[in-house]
């Protein structure tokens, strides 16, 4: 199953490569991992996201928690939580595409943030299933280059990973 | 008064009391090694390659209840010294290792000797650290070692570049450390071990299994209490060995894939299991399917949540210090108003003692040829049982294991996890520098000893009388069993040509050397060596080259699928 899992670690050099390195030593799946530091500079937050059996995700878990640089640790998908993802496409845009391109952006609340006269460049958040949805929705051909941040988590209300 | 990093360093150590440091010197630790110059209270020893510098600290920390340190230089020190780390890591041993780096304006340079460090032993060790800032040095060595030492044991790493180690800053101990990141678990959950308490005693087939983890918490007291208190039998795993007294009647052997027969029916068919501080290793449980096909209650004592689960499903997790769980057991245990029922587990007994009866450990002794299992049954004899033996990797490792009584704990030093041949003698120089009265024997065979060799030149500037017990079968004797059993007899690269003539080497190296060829010699030579209490003996025992290690679990097998000697 796919999990969302989000970590609290120490803003230090090096901290990063221990939670990949962990992942591929131990052979688990990342379907994508994300961080940058918060609003506290000596820490940074990281959303990774995984999938594995329930006897692995634990793993995981316990793996993550017992690296010394991790601070908190919490499977965000054990709960209600929300998830957001950005991505850039820059398409091919001539002709009547452009008018086509535009509407697309609109219907699935993207804004165009970089115009020449063959390109578009749109930007777009949300899930990574309405990201999908977009480029499926597109003409493929049109496609250019498309850049993803892969997913960010946090808890829904009162869930609240914090030090 | 202002220091240099190289001082600072070297203050640290003597403010953690470190007796010994384990090193070899080269370009980028050449401060430090003026600074070790400077004093005498922490004193180094010399040996002839880094991992031998990294085993002996190890054996030095085994032995003890100490963290063993080990210095090393940049590029090809540290390289040489990641075998030894990557022992250590494995078999959750405190040690702290320090290594000299280029310094920092050159990282990344490509500069001469420089690797890097920290991403080369960062799968190996528990944690560790680049040191940046002069100022930081000594925070970081605290850190090291309490991160070492804390918790669940393990090698710490701190690389420190040679112009930090040339800079001045004011020096000043930390008394305490604070990781906010890292709270180790110490007490258990009360709940938990009254749960605990409760299955025990309504044990019917019940079965303790006991682990390194006893040994690392030095709760082997705690542990021959609750077993002689509950009246259970107790096995142990290679690493634990020690921590029951294996002569002690409740004692049922090792378990696994050389374990006795009644220690793994006893595990497969038991009904509560309490596991207490092991980890379910592959070569303990065997094949996990056919272990679970039996249905058992576990509960598991262990520190590191991430061992609890992580192949053997748990019924009852206790995270927490052995030594504070088991108190808290016993304490329970003594207030509880039910008491243990021996004759509600005396059918189970009965059963054991039949399982018993197979004398799975028997060998056909033989009056020609030398029988390598005798050699340990005499070397027991010889030592009553009270020496320090360290090992290295194979047969031999596994007859040390198997016919050397271990009633002590932190006697039985061997590698388990990793298994790295050459352990063995390197291992038995930190031994014996930590006990420098005690008998220390290292066993070894002919292929595992040359792995390390060169540090019979250490032994000899250090003057350790070290015992060497060399179990010669001419062969890469495990290889070869494996070849024998799983791949037809095709003895592949296994046997061991061109074999030096061992007695000139020790005495090349300054020692004694001894060759024992008939079982009528063995004892006779072996009291002779043990009386040469300030030599070095290096015993060369020619041995029967076809014997195997028995009983065996195959790999993929399960625990009640066993060879026995007598099945073939
Ligand atoms: C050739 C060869 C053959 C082998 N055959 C066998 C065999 O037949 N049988 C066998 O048993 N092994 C065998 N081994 C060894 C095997 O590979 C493992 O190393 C060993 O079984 C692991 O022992 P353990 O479970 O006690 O764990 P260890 O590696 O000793 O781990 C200790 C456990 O205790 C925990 N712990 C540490 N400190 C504490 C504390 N203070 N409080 C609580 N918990 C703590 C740790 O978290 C860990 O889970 C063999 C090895 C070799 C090289
Ligand atoms: C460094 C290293 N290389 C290879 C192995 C694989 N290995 C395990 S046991 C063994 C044979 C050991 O031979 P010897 O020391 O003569 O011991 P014996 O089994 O004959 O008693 C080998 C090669 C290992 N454990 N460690
Ligand atoms: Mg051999």
């Amino acid at each position: 199953m796919r999990h969302i899992i989000s970590l609290l670690m120490e803003n230090e050099a090096g901290a990063l490569s221990r939670v990949s390195g962990l992942f591929s030593a131990r052979g688990y799946n990342i379907e994508s991992l994300t961080v940058a530091p918060t609003e506290d500079a000596t820490l940074s937050r990281m959303t990774i996201v995984t999938s594995g059996s329930d006897e692995v995700i634990e793993q995981i878990y316990k793996q993550l928690n017992k690296l010394i640089e991790v601070v908190a640790v919490m499977d965000l998908s054990e709960g209600e939580h929300l998830e957001r993802e950005l991505m850039l496409v820059k398409v091919r845009a001539v002709g009547a595409v452009r008018e086509e391109m535009k509407r697309m952006t609109d219907i699935f609340r993207g804004c165009i943030i970089d115009v020449s006269d063959k390109t578009y460049t749109i930007q777009l958040t949300g899930t990574g299933h309405k990201l999908e949805s977009f480029l499926q929705a597109i003409d493929r051909s049109l496609i250019l280059e498309t850049v993803r941040t892969g997913a960010s988590g946090i808890g829904r209300g009162d869930r609240i990973l914090k030090l | 008064m202002e220091l240099t990093g190289a001082e600072i360093t070297i203050r640290c150590l003597q403010e953690e009391g470190t007796e010994y440091v384990f090193g070899y010197p080269g370009g980028a630790v050449l401060h430090i090694y003026d600074a070790l110059f400077a004093q005498n209270q922490v004193k180094h020893i010399l040996v002839r390659h880094e991992q031998a510098a990294v085993h002996a600290a190890d054996g030095y920390a085994r032995s003890t209840d100490k963290v063993g340190v080990a210095l090393v230089t940049s590029g090809p020190g540290v390289t040489n010294a990641v075998t030894g780390i990557a022992t250590a890591y494995m078999d959750s041993i405190p040690m702290v290792i320090i290594s000299g780096q280029v310094p920092t304006y050159a990282i990344g340079e490509d500069a001469f000797q420089e690797v890097d460090t920290v991403g080369i032993t960062r799968p190996c060790v528990k944690h560790n650290f680049l040191v940046k800032d002069v100022k930081e040095i000594a925070s970081t060595i605290k850190k090291a070692f309490y991160l070492a030492k804390s918790g669940r044991p393990g090698p710490v790493l701190v690389d420190i570049p040679k112009d930090i180690s040339n800079q001045k800053t004011e020096f000043s101990y930390p008394s305490s450390v604070n990781i906010r990141s890292y709270h180790p678990a110490q007490h258990s959950d009360l709940e938990q071990v009254k749960c605990a308490v409760q299955l025990l005693l309504a044990a019917k087939r019940p079965m303790i299994y006991a682990g390194g983890g006893v040994i690392l918490a030095d709760a082997s007291k705690q542990l021959t209490e609750l077993v002689r208190l509950l009246g259970f039998p107790c096995t142990n795993t290679l690493m634990g060995l020690g921590g029951y007294p294996a002569t002690d009647k409740q004692f049922v052997g090792m378990l696994g894939m050389h374990g006795t027969y009644e220690a793994n029916m006893g595990m497969q068919y038991c009904d509560v299991l309490l596991a207490v501080g092991a980890r379910f290793d592959d070569r303990v449980v065997g094949n996990v399917k056919h272990f679970n096909q039996e249905k058992r209650k576990i509960i598991h004592i262990d520190i590191d949540p991430s061992s609890i689960s992580k192949r053997v499903k748990v019924d009852l997790p206790i995270v927490g210090d052995v030594a504070h769980v088991l108190d808290d057991l016993l304490a329970e245990l003594h207030g509880s108003k039910e008491k243990p029922d021996q004759q509600a587990i005396a059918p189970w007994w009965a059963q054991i003692k039949e399982w018993r009866g197979k004398n799975s450990l028997v060998y056909k002794n033989s009056d020609e040829i030398i029988k390598p299992q005798f050699v340990i049954e005499k070397l027991y004899e010889v030592t009553q049982g009270d020496a320090f033996i360290t090992s290295d990797v194979g047969q031999h490792q596994m007859w040390a294991a198997q016919y050397y009584k271990f009633d002590k704990p932190r006697r039985w030093i061997n590698s388990g996890g990793l298994g790295t041949m050459g352990f063995g003698l390197p291992a038995a120089m930190g031994v014996q520098l930590a006990h420098p009265d005690a008998h220390v024997a290292c066993v070894t065979g002919e292929g595992s000893i040359q792995m390390c060799i060169q540090e019979l030149s250490t032994c000899k500037q250090f003057q350790l009388p070290l015992k060497i017990i060399m179990l010669n079968n001419r062969y890469l004797g495990m290889v070869r069993q494996w070849q024998q059993f799983f791949h037809g007899n095709r003895y592949a690269e296994s046997y061991m040509d061109a074999l030096p003539d061992f007695v000139k080497l020790a005495e090349a190296y300054g020692h004694v050397g001894m060759r024992i060829e008939k079982p009528s010699d063995v004892e006779p030579a072996l009291k002779e060596a043990f009386g040469r209490k300030q030599q070095l003996v290096f015993m060369d025992f020619i041995t029967d080259q076809t014997e195997n290690v028995f009983p065996m679990v195959q790999g993929g097998k399960g625990l009640s699928e066993v060879i026995l000697a007598e099945d073939l």
